[in-house]
């Protein structure tokens, strides 16, 4: 008899074969992270149904590991143990994909053995599904069936769960279909193992789908079938290849009553690292909520409450806040509710159950903020609607006039702010993508470990051994915390190790403070996430300093809202009133917008009386049918500049360029030297999805930037046109603008040619001249630069190259000379007009519309003009910076940040792309130059899809500040 | 404290002459043995070097406070150590040092020693002077010069560090006595510090004979050799090397049951001191400095040639192939211009192991490491079609990695490892039973030239459209 056990990171399965290899007793079930005790279920059943005491017995799966080494059984690894199993029972295998709960692997069983599984930063595998599911208010079985019904498929990041949230998040807000997103979480998961795991390799022949997700949603199976364009097959126990081949893989007789005794008197050793206790003894919490309780709002009772009243809403990501005060500030009702996926109804019901209840209550004034503001200001005709970090500190003055710093996590953001001397928001931090470890966070690992959130919370105050789980984004918390169980921490010691990780992302990774002088003496806490005492204890711990937690730390955004409402009203309330609220209707329709290359997908929310709200969209064109006003955005310029470079046939054949990464602006250079030179340039069209998609299944590494993985649908493409010569040089130099220490490109700019080289197959059917080549040294350029062509075409005489050398670093000047002309122009018409300036920095490839999502037009619709950062680096003397400046393209943006701290209307926003490791050194740094001189810095991080919700209010912080501070200075100096 | 002086330019503290003589200098560590030599060298040299050994929990976390978190991972280590250190309350804050490699390459790396200021300064030790440790001309300091006898006797460190290495890899795996091979490392360090004291050791006969009483020695230790599944670790060079980087990896693959191979340090010098003659080859340059640079390559190549020779006397080791042949293993796989990182040479030592029967592999690096992008994760796929055997696993590392899903992800590469590891010795034992043999003998003794069995024949495709640019640039 053969025994196998699969403890994978959410389920147990085991299967016990007899001696022809059949299975005779098989079990799937979820564990609920109690490893120890349901292996120990498993050997005890499996003892009594079997009634043998000695079995071929061998234990896999991720979580098997620790109980392996713990009782000498035999570990076979997981992957390894499918591919026994498929030996075995499906040995026409070509390809197995299998997911698990948080796993991915995938098989390539012929042409060359290869087993590969997600890295550490991915999460498209089960546990995601059952988030998504969650976030979406329904069961995973019930997704499925909902993906069924899909009409359209939304883009998802199909890099890790946290991104993927924050995609949907809007997408609900906005009201899209539950069934489009559905299937499009789906597509996800397809996306992410593809993306993630082939690597270049193709999926073909016969393809077999293993594991939990695959063998319980249809929908998942299709949408792997539509996407690798085959029909795969998910066999009979499909949910026990892994238990099968530990079985098979067996090779030693264990004694299971040994085995069982072992296992339960297995003692928790408890070794991990542990940091101090939240608490020491019920006193020292007493003391603690003693002093936090007298932040507290006085209520009025709205029953005998008559006259005027404010109302204001802070529709969150993933809960709806809602309060009514009176004019002295007081607070009459309040309201804190998930938003189900649809903020509406709850404000309906709200509103219906204020006017039916307390009709002497008088709305004279009502404001909404938060992700939903303006779907909710204008389904009910709100007043007015503003940023949440203008509602968050409007709030906290009321508890602290003096407010020196305000943090506020709430379910799915960290929101930070400083306040300056005059009053004025001088630094705002909000998290990113990527380190999304807030409220939801928490929630998620509660539900994980089936603890209600609060009393989760509250197990971990008294902990006497918090596990340290670091700070890293939720993905990498799943297997600290799975490690932790493994080394036999308690609910309690990860509960509040948990809370503590909450408190260090917030501090070290958004804020990236070090001391308590960082953030000023006069701190208030608020957001969902601190009412949770344990978070409360483990940020006064970690800074060593006593905050101001207002009793309301959930309400702060909507209560700041009707401060706001109540300090603007004018007397009276356009919000609807009982009558209108009884004929409310809501529809939502999808459309894509078609006014521009950003083809925007439209929410179209239909209200009563033909009332209409678009969301989802960039810019105010479809709202208004009128034309942007591109004329004050460089990067529309820049894009213009570039389709000049037109083709124009030559004797010498045709050349192609893929037009990404540098090509972005050494395109004028490379164009006309080839130009000049007879070959007929053809670069790939600019990038879009399709194009990405293309390329996808090429890219080895999948925690490299976004615009490079882009690089492999641009090759693509110009293969697939039937461009036969490719021209994409390796350069470890770029011009030296003498502005710093080196002029390198970043590795990955530099290199990536060598990646496109090694990894795409149809690579192979082309010229692809990737040689090294060096334009930041014109007088060897020409020679090196003939004998590299000389390798693929014959010898070009040198006289020849030197004229065409000359020419493309003419048009190289002269392209950078047009790009600062506009730039020069762009500024002084934004000054006649009075507008703000905006320095949009990044890389030259950042103006590509697929990498930047249309960041330049959300800018342009605060009314602002935009620049590059190219536009003003020259116009500052060399200097030197706390780094070491080695870049050409980083170079720049310290220059510009030097310069724009002289230009009162200019500000600098840095757009970075994810995973770019040389911006963890920029950042700092231009945020360091910029406030040096008193300017706000604004960060954006991109990626593969971005939530542009999160960026508006960024960008809107940004010009909210900058207004107050004009006000204050103005008010200074008046 | 000394008085402090400020670098015109930079503002940074010099490192001055007076500071020199009474100030402790601290130095991150990142192979024990190497860094243990270096420091004596140092020491030697006149600078009171201490090479920092605490690791743990509290190193992380310092890191974690002082230095960007998607910084990579070797950066907020080192600094973490050196701030861990001076909290530490055994050095007088005062009249401490710190010393950082830089080696000017486009990677983060070279901002090592920006980041350690900042974190200097917000961990409130802005006046603890940082001296660089570099040769392309970055940073000077009045009190700290790399004379040319100095770099010589680090060479010479180096070179031991790498055979002690080599040698404690190869037969620790196979030794009866458990200890024995580390003992002896521990016993060669002690004799070789002694001899550095003395100024002896470092140069010509004393140098030669000294490699080949260690191989000699080595060689003695009892041993019974039994197939075993050999895994090569490369890398990002610091969490490549350093246990406090890499969870202890060597430690673990040991307790696996596999013989390790980790490639030497002296490729990487190699490395580093060639790329600047390919940057002439490749783009031109001055002919003064190509001289100048040559030069201090062919001593590091004799030098690597001594260790090489002495192994090459003991058959049952492997000789790890020198760089001349590395460098040309990678010619039409990836170029020479790659310089940045471990730039081509990382892709070198991969396909060095397959060639040497270590096509397990271990491919170590930080999270979102840049040049690893390129010639590690990028390359894999290459190096399978050069050398199908290959049987590489990427694991990257950072402060919240886990030990668990790195664990699981090496033990699959060694499942891999181990089923072929037993065809091969089925397939050995059928061809020995064809040959007459009635036993089959798995188990050779000292005797077996062992890496005859497991060489696999690997075969680079020499693309001809891609001739090296070798004759190119120098006039």
């Amino acid at each position: 008899m053969r025994i196998g056990i699969d403890v994978g990171s959410t389920t147990i399965k085991y299967v016990v074969m007899d001696d022809l290899g059949n299975i005779i007793h098989k079990s799937y079930e979820r564990h609920l992270s109690q490893i120890t005790e349901k292996t120990l279920d498993v050997l005890k059943t499996v003892r009594e149904l079997t009634g043998t005491r000695q079995a071929l017995l061998s234990i896999s799966g991720s979580a098997g590991m620790g109980i392996s080494e713990a009782c000498s059984i035999p570990l076979v690894q997981e992957v390894f143990a499918s591919r026994i199993a498929l030996k075995n029972l499906l040995p026409d295998t070509d390809v197995a994909i299998e997911l698990g709960g948080e796993d991915a692997k995938i098989l390539f069983v012929t042409g060359g053995m290869e087993f590969r599984m997600n890295g550490s930063c991915a999460g498209g595998t089960g546990a995601f599904i059952d988030q998504m599911a969650t976030l979406l208010n329904i069961t995973p079985s019930e997704m499925n069936e909902e993906a069924k019904k899909a009409e359209r498929r939304y883009t998802i990041a199909s890099r890790c769960g946290v991104f993927a949230k924050t995609d949907i998040q809007p997408l609900l807000n906005q009201g899209a279909r539950t069934s489009d997103i559905s299937s499009s979480i789906f597509y996800a998961v397809v996306n992410q193992t593809i993306a993630g795991l082939a690597q270049g390799r193709p999926i073909e022949g016969n393809v077999v789908y293993l594991g939990g997700p695959l063998t319980f949603f249809s929908e998942l199976r299709s949408a792997f079938d539509d996407t690798l364009k085959l029909k795969g097959k998910c066999p009979e126990n499909s949910l026990y290849y892994v238990a099968i081949g530990a079985a098979l893989g067996a090779d030693t007789e264990i004694n299971l009553d040994k085995a069982i005794d072992t296992l339960s008197r297995m003692k928790v050793v408890g070794n991990y690292n542990s940091i101090e206790p939240l608490f020491k003894s019920q006193a020292e919490y007493d003391e603690f909520t003693a002093r936090h309780s007298a932040h507290t709002i006085e209520r009025v009772d709205p029953k005998t409450y008559k006259g005027d009243a404010f109302f204001g809403v802070d529709a969150g990501s993933t809960t709806i806040k809602m309060v009514v005060i009176t004019r002295e500030g007081r607070i009459l009702l309040d309201s804190y509710n998930s938003n189900k996926g649809n903020p509406v109804p709850n404000v309906k019901s709200f509103l219906e159950d204020l006017y039916r209840n307390y009709p002497d209550i008088k709305i004279i004034g009502a404001t909404s903020t938060g992700y939903g503001e303006e779907l909710i200001k204008n389904a009910f005709s709100l007043d007015s609607g503003i940023v949440e970090t203008t509602a968050h500190l409007t709030a906290a003055r009321r508890f602290m006039p003096d407010v020196e710093f305000v943090i506020d996590i709430g379910g799915q953001d960290i929101k930070c702010f400083k306040i300056g001397s005059k009053g004025e928001i001088d630094s705002i931090f909000l998290n990113e993508a990527c380190s999304s470890g807030c409220g939801s966070f928490l929630q998620t690992f509660a539900e994980a470990l089936n603890q209600p959130i609060d009393k989760f919370a509250m197990l971990g105050l008294f902990a006497d051994k918090p596990v340290d789980l670091g700070s890293r984004c939720t993905v990498f918390m799943n297997s600290s915390v799975k490690q932790a169980q493994k080394d036999g921490a308690s609910i309690e010691n990860i509960s509040a190790g948990l809370s503590i990780s909450v408190v260090k992302n917030a501090l070290y990774k958004v804020i990236r403070a070090s001391s308590p002088d960082d953030l000023g003496k006069k701190i208030v806490v608020q957001g969902g996430t601190f009412l949770n005492d344990a978070v409360l204890r483990a940020f006064e711990q970690e800074m060593g300093v006593e905050v101001v937690r207002p009793a309301i730390a959930g309400l702060m955004g909507a209560y700041g809202a009707a401060l706001y409402a109540s300090r603007h009203s004018n007397g009276s309330s356009k919000i609807l009133n009982a009558e209108q609220l009884a004929n409310f209707f809501h529809n939502v329709k999808d459309s894509r917008c078609g006014l521009c290359s950003n083809n925007c997908r439209l929410t179209v929310n239909i209200f009563d009386n033909n009332r209409k709200f678009i969301s989802g969209n960039r810019c105010d064109r479809p709202v208004t049918r009128r034309k942007a006003d591109d004329s004050l955005n460089i990067y529309d310029f820049k894009l213009k500049m570039l389709k000049e470079y037109q083709p124009v046939s030559g004797p010498r054949g045709k050349i192609g360029i893929p037009m990404g990464l540098n090509m972005f602006e050494l395109l004028p250079f490379w164009h006309t030297l080839f130009t000049k030179l007879g070959f007929e340039v053809v670069t790939s069209p600019l990038s879009n999805r399709k194009m990405y998609l293309l390329g996808q299944a090429t890219i080895p590494s999948d925690t490299v930037c976004f615009p490079a993985k882009l690089m492999h649908g641009h090759v693509q493409t110009l293969i697939n046109d039937g461009i036969d010569v490719i021209f994409y040089p390796c350069m470890s130099y770029n011009f030296d603008e003498k502005m710093g220490d080196n002029h390198y490109n970043c590795p990955v700019v530099a290199y990536y040619p060598e990646v496109i080289h090694a990894n795409m197959p149809d690579i192979a059917k082309v010229k692809f001249i990737n040689d090294y080549l060096g334009i930041h040294r014109p007088k060897d350029f020409p020679k090196k630069f003939q004998q590299v062509m000389s390798k693929y075409f014959d010898i070009i005489p040198l006289e020849e190259v030197k004229a065409a050398c000359d020419a493309a670093y003419a048009e190289y000047d002269n392209y950078l000379r047009r790009v600062r002309e506009c730039g020069d122009d762009i500024i002084s018409r934004a000054r006649e007009k009075g507008m703000q300036i905006i320095v949009l920095s990044g890389r030259p490839y950042h103006i590509d519309p697929e990498i930047n999502h249309g960041i330049d037009k959300l800018v342009a619709g605060c009314n602002a003009a935009i620049i590059s950062e190219d536009v003003v680096s020259n116009r500052v003397e060399k200097f030197s910076v706390k780094v070491l400046n080695q870049w050409t393209y980083h170079s720049r943006l310290y220059a510009a940040a030097k310069y724009v701290l002289t230009q009162p209307d200019m500000n600098l926003v840095q757009l970075v792309s994810f995973g770019c490791g040389i911006d963890a050194i920029t950042t700092d740094e231009v945020r360091s130059i910029l406030e040096s001189g008193g300017k706000i810095y604004t960060q954006i991080k991109i990626d593969e899809i971005t939530n542009l919700g999160a960026v508006k209010i960024r960008l809107r912080s940004l010009f909210a500040a900058i207004e107050d501070n004009c006000v204050n200075s103005g008010e200074q100096t008046g | 404290m000394a008085e402090l002086k400020h670098d015109k330019k930079s503002d940074r503290i010099l490192f001055t002459k007076e500071m020199r003589r009474d100030y402790k200098i601290l130095a991150p560590n990142m192979l024990p043995v190497h860094f243990k030599l270096f420091e004596k060298v140092l020491q030697r040299a006149g600078y009171d070097v201490e090479v920092l050994t605490n690791d743990g929990h509290q190193v992380v976390e310092e890191g974690l406070k002082h230095v960007h978190n998607d910084t990579c991972y070797p950066a907020l280590l080192v600094i973490g150590q050196m701030i861990d250190a001076l909290n530490s309350g055994k050095y007088d804050v005062n009249k401490t040092a710190l010393m950082i490699t830089q080696t000017g390459g486009g990677c983060r790396a070279s901002n090592y020693i920006h980041l350690l200021r900042k974190a200097l300064k917000s961990a409130g030790y802005a006046n603890v002077p940082v001296i660089s440790v570099n040769m392309s001309g970055l940073e000077s300091n009045p009190g700290f010069s790399l004379t040319p006898s100095l770099i010589m006797q680090v060479v010479a460190g180096l070179v031991y560090g790498d055979l002690l290495m080599l040698l404690n890899n190869q037969v620790k795996a196979y030794e009866l006595n458990k200890g024995e091979s580390e003992a002896l490392v521990d016993s060669w360090a002690e004799r070789l510090l002694e001899q550095f004291s003395h100024g002896k050791g470092l140069l010509g006969d004393d140098f030669r004979n000294n490699l080949k009483r260690i191989a000699d020695e080595f060689d003695a230790i009892p041993v019974k050799r039994v197939p075993k599944v050999k895994v090569g670790i490369v890398g990002e060079i610091y969490v490549k090397y350093s246990p406090l980087a890499n969870n202890k990896l060597e430690e673990f693959l040991a307790s696996q049951d596999c013989e390790v191979m980790v490639p030497g340090l002296m490729g990487f010098v190699l490395f580093k001191i060639d790329n600047r003659l390919d940057d002439i080859m490749l783009y031109g340059g001055s002919t003064i400095k190509y001289k100048f640079v040559s030069f201090l390559k062919d001593f590091c190549t004799k030098m690597e040639s001594a260790m090489l020779d002495a192994l090459r006397e003991h058959p049952n080791f492997v000789v790890p192939s020198p760089y001349a042949h590395l460098r040309s293993l990678v010619n039409g796989v990836i170029g020479y211009g790659s310089k940045m990182g471990e730039g081509w040479l990382l892709t070198a030592e991969m396909l060095e192991l397959c060639e040497s029967g270590y096509e397990n592999i271990v491919c170590a690096q930080p999270f979102g490491c840049l040049p690893n992008h390129i010639n590690g994760k990028g390359m894999i796929g290459r190096i399978r079609k050069v050398c199908p055997n290959a049987n590489i696993t990427p694991i990257d590392y950072d402060p919240s990695a886990t030990k668990v899903n790195q664990e699981n992800r090496i033990k699959l590469m060694l499942a891999v490892a181990r089923e072929n590891l037993d065809e091969r010795i089925a397939a050995q034992a059928t061809k020995n039973a064809k040959a007459g043999d009635i036993e089959v003998d798995i188990i050779s003794d000292n005797q077996g030239a062992r890496n005859a069995d497991n060489v696999i024949e690997v075969e680079i495709e020499t693309s001809e459209d891609k001739p090296e640019n070798q004759s190119a640039g120098v006039e």
